[in-house]
């Protein structure tokens, strides 16, 4: 266990290594200069262009600004700063942080409570109505793109019914955040009760079960203690990649109701060209995601006494 | 064949009921399931008893309708498609099949239990054995956590897992198939039932394994006095073990006589033909005998006798009229005791 961890520590060098210079290319071919961009649509005379990117390094070679970039960053844990304003990446993350980790941890609690709770159903009366209501319900769900929903939910409940504002506040409270969460949760609530109603339906034959009715166990039992803990392992892993998605932050959904959290600030920097904000973003994300996706492996193993980690 | 001690003779009846007559008994048993196809009859009008501290073993191919049984009087079957038309399982003179649900789930574990024949898969495989084990007494004693793992590891020991302390809280994957088997064991003894049903309980395991499980079981069965109800495939298991037998096909009972009886003198061709396909030392180098022909289509059993297409001495009679079982008796017309064959002709096929 205790050298799997350490094996998984250590791959996730390149890993990281990788996606940096792979975002650090990528958003220096794109279009656009974000020194041009600070000055609007006056612009200013080339020699105050010169020096401005001269201060900021980026009229050096790109290869010696990733040098420089990471060597800042793996040294000073200094993630770059903002050309537009100035102010370090880590306080503008830390400022979208929390709105967004607010948002993810509502949609995952919706995706996770309503999600199981529909593939429970599903999957023990699979074939009947109930089963079949919800396979059209998911179904819905899954073909409907996250920005025709979230306009949908926007139009209806902010402005025809007047029931939430149609933008949420930048210090939001958790009511205000409930239709953005079910917008953001819905589409994977969908693929969580579709998972569980397979696995149920599924397992709900094995032999073990038949055992656990022999065995004279109630119900109530054999569903919550034999089928559940079998079933609930693909859905575990599904959830765990899903909470690393969150916090990433939701670029469509926090843009549709205006909330100032990590997607909007990766969608902003990226229409400015803010190099250097997006690497750094960036990073620290793929830095979440990996050690999710890690401590999700090692529940896999707490789940199913089947693997094994050498 | 070697001889058995006939566990009937042990005395001491467990438990003070005022129930005399056979703990179980099946009366005229049907089962049928409804598929798409149309209805497959699984199990036609099955009788049969176990006494207390008796074995009865179940013989048939697969098909045959005798795990169908099996299930019907553990009440596992799905249902549906699984539907019982007509008859009466009666425990200690009770029908089961009128009991409310929580009855009969008071009665499973505790006076019957089932013995699976895959442990590996009817053991689940995220739960430790301990854990399984303890489950018996948690539910039905309402025992503590603790103290059920001291008793699940009474009951490794007694089913001589080595090491039972050290391996109480391992997981099915990873003992052995003969381990797995034994705690299968344990779990369906874990409340002394009266009765205990076993499945094909050694067709995963090879064939020293198979004697070690049988031995154990048969062990257990005297020191409890457990009615038995064993059902297999393998005439050589039943020998060893069974008191009596009831030989299974197309879901009838089609010969029924004490174990030693039905072995020398088979009242029926279907029992003769599985008797002559068992090979034989003696008769080393000569082709061994099968039974012609496939078991019958459930959803189409063949009119009269169902054994007629595949049976050597079938005659028009056959064809056209189904035989009851019948009591089968000697030659001068003197009873045996036990016996019965579903044959128009089991006179020629036993005597002649």
């Amino acid at each position: 266990m205790g050298r799997y961890v350490v094996r998984r520590l250590l791959q996730m060098i390149p890993v990281f290594l990788g996606t940096t210079l792979l975002i650090f290319l990528m958003v220096h071919s794109l279009p656009g200069d974000p020194v041009l961009a600070m000055f609007g649509d006056k612009g200013a005379d080339p020699a105050t262009l010169a020096a401005k990117r001269h201060e900021l390094g980026l009229d050096k070679p790109l290869w010696q600004q990733y040098f420089f970039y990471m060597r800042d960053m793996l040294l000073h844990l200094d993630f770059g700063t903002q050309i537009r304003n100035g102010l370090p990446v880590t306080d503008v993350l830390g400022d979208a942080f929390p709105i967004t980790l607010q948002l993810a941890t509502l949609a995952f609690a919706i995706e996770l409570v309503f999600g199981i709770t529909l593939g429970v159903i599903g999957g023990l009366r699979a074939g009947r109505l109930a089963d079949n209501a919800i396979l059209i319900f998911t179904l819905l769900i899954i073909s409907i793109p996250v920005f025709v929903l979230g306009f949908i939910i926007k139009m209806v409940f902010a402005f025809n019914l007047g029931w939430i504002q149609p933008n949420v506040s930048t210090e939001p409270q958790w009511g205000e955040l409930l239709a953005p969460a079910i917008v953001l949760g819905c589409l994977s609530l969908a693929y969580v009760a579709r998972l569980t109603r397979t696995s149920m339906a599924e397992n709900l034959r094995a032999d073990y079960m038949r055992t656990a009715v022999a065995k004279g166990l109630p119900r109530r039992r054999v569903i919550g203690v034999h089928l559940m803990r079998n079933s609930m392992i693909p859905v575990i892993t599904f959830l765990g990649t899903d909470i690393g998605a969150l916090m990433g932050g939701a670029i469509v959904t926090e843009s549709i109701f205006n909330i100032k959290g990590v997607g909007g600030v990766i969608a902003e920097s990226i229409s400015r060209r803010e190099g250097s904000t997006l690497v750094g973003l960036v990073t620290i994300l793929v830095i979440v995601y990996l050690v999710t996706s890690l401590l999700i492996d090692l529940l896999y193993a707490v789940l199913d006494p089947r693997i094994r980690y050498a | 064949m070697s001889t058995i001690d006939k566990t009937a003779t042990v005395p001491a009846p467990r438990e003070n009921s005022d129930h005399n007559g056979p703990l179980l008994e099946v009366k005229d048993l049907h089962v049928e399931f409804h598929t798409r196809d149309g209805v497959a009859k699984a199990v036609n009008g099955v009788n049969y008893s176990v006494d207390a501290g008796e074995t009865l073993a179940v013989l048939g191919e697969s098909g045959s309708g005798k795990s169908v049984t099996a299930q019907a009087i553990m009440g596992i079957l799905d249902m549906p498609p699984g539907k019982i038309p007509q008859g009466e399982i009666l425990f200690r003179g009770e029908d089961m099949l009128k009991m409310s649900d929580e009855e009969r789930r008071k009665i499973r574990g505790r006076k019957i239990a089932m013995i699976f024949q895959d442990a590996l898969s009817s053991l689940n495989p995220v739960l430790s054995v301990g854990y399984q084990l303890g489950e018996m007494f948690r539910v039905h004693h309402g025992m503590s956590k603790k103290d059920a793992k001291v008793k699940a590891i009474e009951l490794m020991d007694k089913v001589k897992i080595p090491a039972a302390k050290a391996r109480v809280s391992d997981y099915p994957h990873q003992f052995s198939g003969g381990m797995r088997q034994r705690i299968m064991i344990a779990m369906a003894l874990a409340l002394e039932p009266d009765l205990i049903i076993a499945d094909e309980p050694t067709t995963a395991l090879d064939v020293t394994v198979q004697a070690q499980v049988m031995d154990l079981l048969a062990e257990l069965q005297r020191e409890y006095n457990m009615g038995l109800i064993l059902i297999t495939h393998d005439l050589g298991v039943v020998a060893d073990v069974a008191d009596k037998i009831a030989v299974m096909y197309a879901g009838r009972i089609v010969e029924q006589a004490p174990v030693h009886e039905l072995y020398a003198r088979p009242a029926h061709p279907y029992t003769r033909g599985l008797l002559d396909s068992i090979p034989r030392l003696d008769q080393k180098g000569q082709e061994l005998y099968a039974i012609k022909g496939l078991p019958p289509n459930l959803l189409k059993v063949p009119s009269g006798c169902a054994f007629n297409p595949r049976c050597p001495k079938a005659t028009d009679l056959c064809r056209t009229e189904i035989p009851a079982l019948v009591p089968v008796t000697e030659q001068d017309g003197a009873d045996l005791p036990g016996r019965k064959s579903a044959c128009h002709f089991w006179k020629e096929t036993i005597h002649g």
